[in-house]
């Protein structure tokens, strides 16, 4: 008989309670500058965010969710810049529209949506940063870990 | 020397593909005049044990069509694979998953319970009545192939060579892929890289298409059925949901050129990974809203997003299959 198997992966267990690995996509020219203020401005954040800087939100493409999930984030997060402030204008429009496609497909693979979150952060938003990182610390660990059937 | 040794097979599949290879047309008798043909269950009588008695290597090239369904399809991959010099993943099944893909909709479990026992063509006294992979009789044991739980392409479950996509790939590109091997072969010319798509181009659906595109504002999708398409505009322009842009060139647009939208059977274009992704990225250019609500209602009119963008190639998708670990 064929059992499911699902991916190994390693999940991480901080004294037995499961710390979730979140890989956040940060827009350059707001959000990752809001998270180096909360940083300057010595506001914690959750750690379990693992960022990655874009140039625009708009510059996150559906696979790189895809694959970080797959590679064994069990949430992500994508910041950009408030409607008005892009740099590129239109970039998180386009952010926008993907996330909530992006969230109709997760929920058809059967992978919980409110693993992905998106959000405006401003460059003097430190405070909504580390507020956003902790909230959706806890939201993934209510949700437990992720775990992908290859079989 | 003998004649160079030709093998095709089909495993989970419609039997178009094998249909395409007849279609090349009189091109046939060149194929039936320059090689040996030493498998091809769907036309001719061979046994399994023919294709076990040949040396390894013996075959010079399978074309091998159908996904990985069954253990059936498996042993034959991995037997066909020992005994093909190259080895061809021959149309979509074997490329993408295809059809038998989005069975990874669903498993195992829920795919018998559904055929042998909750369907209403089921009749009641064999209801729930699953098939055993082994049962006794007083004559011996019979045997059937084992259900897999998932999908699997071609590449899944071995090394593959070359790739000839489509559902069916079209028989002028067969043929074209065909004739270029004999003249490889006749010449001693060097093969095309390793894991090279054979039969198709490098660019999208879009890009033969000759409909005209003008900036795409898409403020409602439609279903085929629900409105009468212009002739010579871009469907997609039309709120056609055309999976073209995520869609590899090689058919000729043919889909488009009837009124009717891409389905994306080509697979993904070059340098793409994931075709639903990279549907969801086009589509998200082209949407006409301003507010998570407005994009809601728009794309809420997509019947089936998963099943749409990812028709032909679910179970090469990144996930692969949909998850029932993540139920909360
Ligand atoms: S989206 Fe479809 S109809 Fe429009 S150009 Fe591309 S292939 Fe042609
Ligand atoms: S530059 Fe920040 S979202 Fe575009």
């Amino acid at each position: 008989m064929e059992t499911k198997q699902t991916l190994k992966k390693e999940i991480n267990l901080k004294d037995g309670v499961f710390e979730p690995k979140i890989v956040g996509f940060l827009c350059n020219w707001c959000s990752y500058s809001g998270a180096d203020l909360a940083g300057v401005s010595r506001i914690k954040s959750a750690p379990n965010v693992r960022i990655i800087r874009t140039m625009c939100s708009g510059r996150v493409d559906p696979s790189f969710i895809i694959k970080a999930f797959e590679l064994g984030a069990d949430g992500v997060l994508i910041a950009g810049c408030h409607f008005g402030d892009c740099h590129y204008l239109e970039g998180n429009f386009k952010t926008m529209r993907r996330i909530e496609m992006m969230k109709l497909v997760l929920k058809q693979f059967g992978i919980d949506a409110r693993r992905l979150r998106l959000e405006w952060i401003s460059a003097s938003e430190a405070e909504k940063f580390s507020k956003v990182t902790f909230e959706f610390t806890e939201q993934i660990k209510t949700l437990g870990p992720l775990r992908l059937i290859k079989n | 020397m003998g004649k160079p040794k030709l093998a095709l097979y089909w495993a989970a599949s419609c039997g178009g593909c094998e249909i395409t290879v007849v279609d090349i047309e009189e091109k046939i008798l060149d194929v039936a005049d320059f090689f040996d043909i030493v498998f091809w269950p769907c036309i001719m009588d061979f046994k399994y044990e023919d294709v076990e008695a040949m040396e390894d290597g013996e075959i010079d090239i399978t074309l091998f069509n159908g996904a990985i369904r069954t253990s059936e399809n498996e042993h034959l991959a991995k037997l066909l694979r020992k005994k093909s010099k190259l080895l061809i993943a021959f149309g979509s099944c074997a490329h993408d998953g295809c059809i038998p893909g989005l069975a990874n909709f669903y498993d195992k479990q829920s795919i018998f319970d559904y055929v042998y026992k909750e369907s209403p063509s089921v009749e009641e006294s064999s209801q729930g009545v699953f098939p055993q992979t082994s049962t006794k009789m007083p004559e011996g044991e019979i045997t059937i192939p084992e259900f897999w739980n998932t999908v699997k392409t071609l590449d899944q479950t071995v090394d593959v060579d070359y790739y000839i996509p489509g559902c069916p790939p079209q028989s002028f590109q067969v043929a074209a892929v065909i004739l270029a091997v004999i003249d490889i072969l006749k010449t001693g010319k060097p093969l095309p890289d390793k894991g090279a798509i054979l039969g198709a181009d490098n660019k999208t659906c879009c890009d033969e298409c000759p409909r005209e595109r003008k900036e795409k504002k898409i403020k409602e999708f439609f279903r085929p059925h629900e409105i009468i398409p212009k002739e010579d505009e871009c469907l997609l322009d039309q709120g056609i949901l055309c999976i073209g842009p995520a869609t590899r060139s090689g058919c000729g647009a043919l889909c488009v050129q009837a009124n009717v939208p891409c389905r994306g059977c080509y697979g993904v274009p070059p340098n793409v990974k994931d075709q639903g992704a990279k549907m969801i990225s086009a589509l998200s250019s082209v949407i006409d809203a301003t507010s998570p609500e407005e994009v809601s209602r728009i794309i809420n009119k997509i019947a089936d997003p998963l099943g749409t963008f990812y028709r032909f190639s679910l179970a090469s998708s990144t996930f692969k299959r949909v998850q029932f670990s993540d139920k909360t």
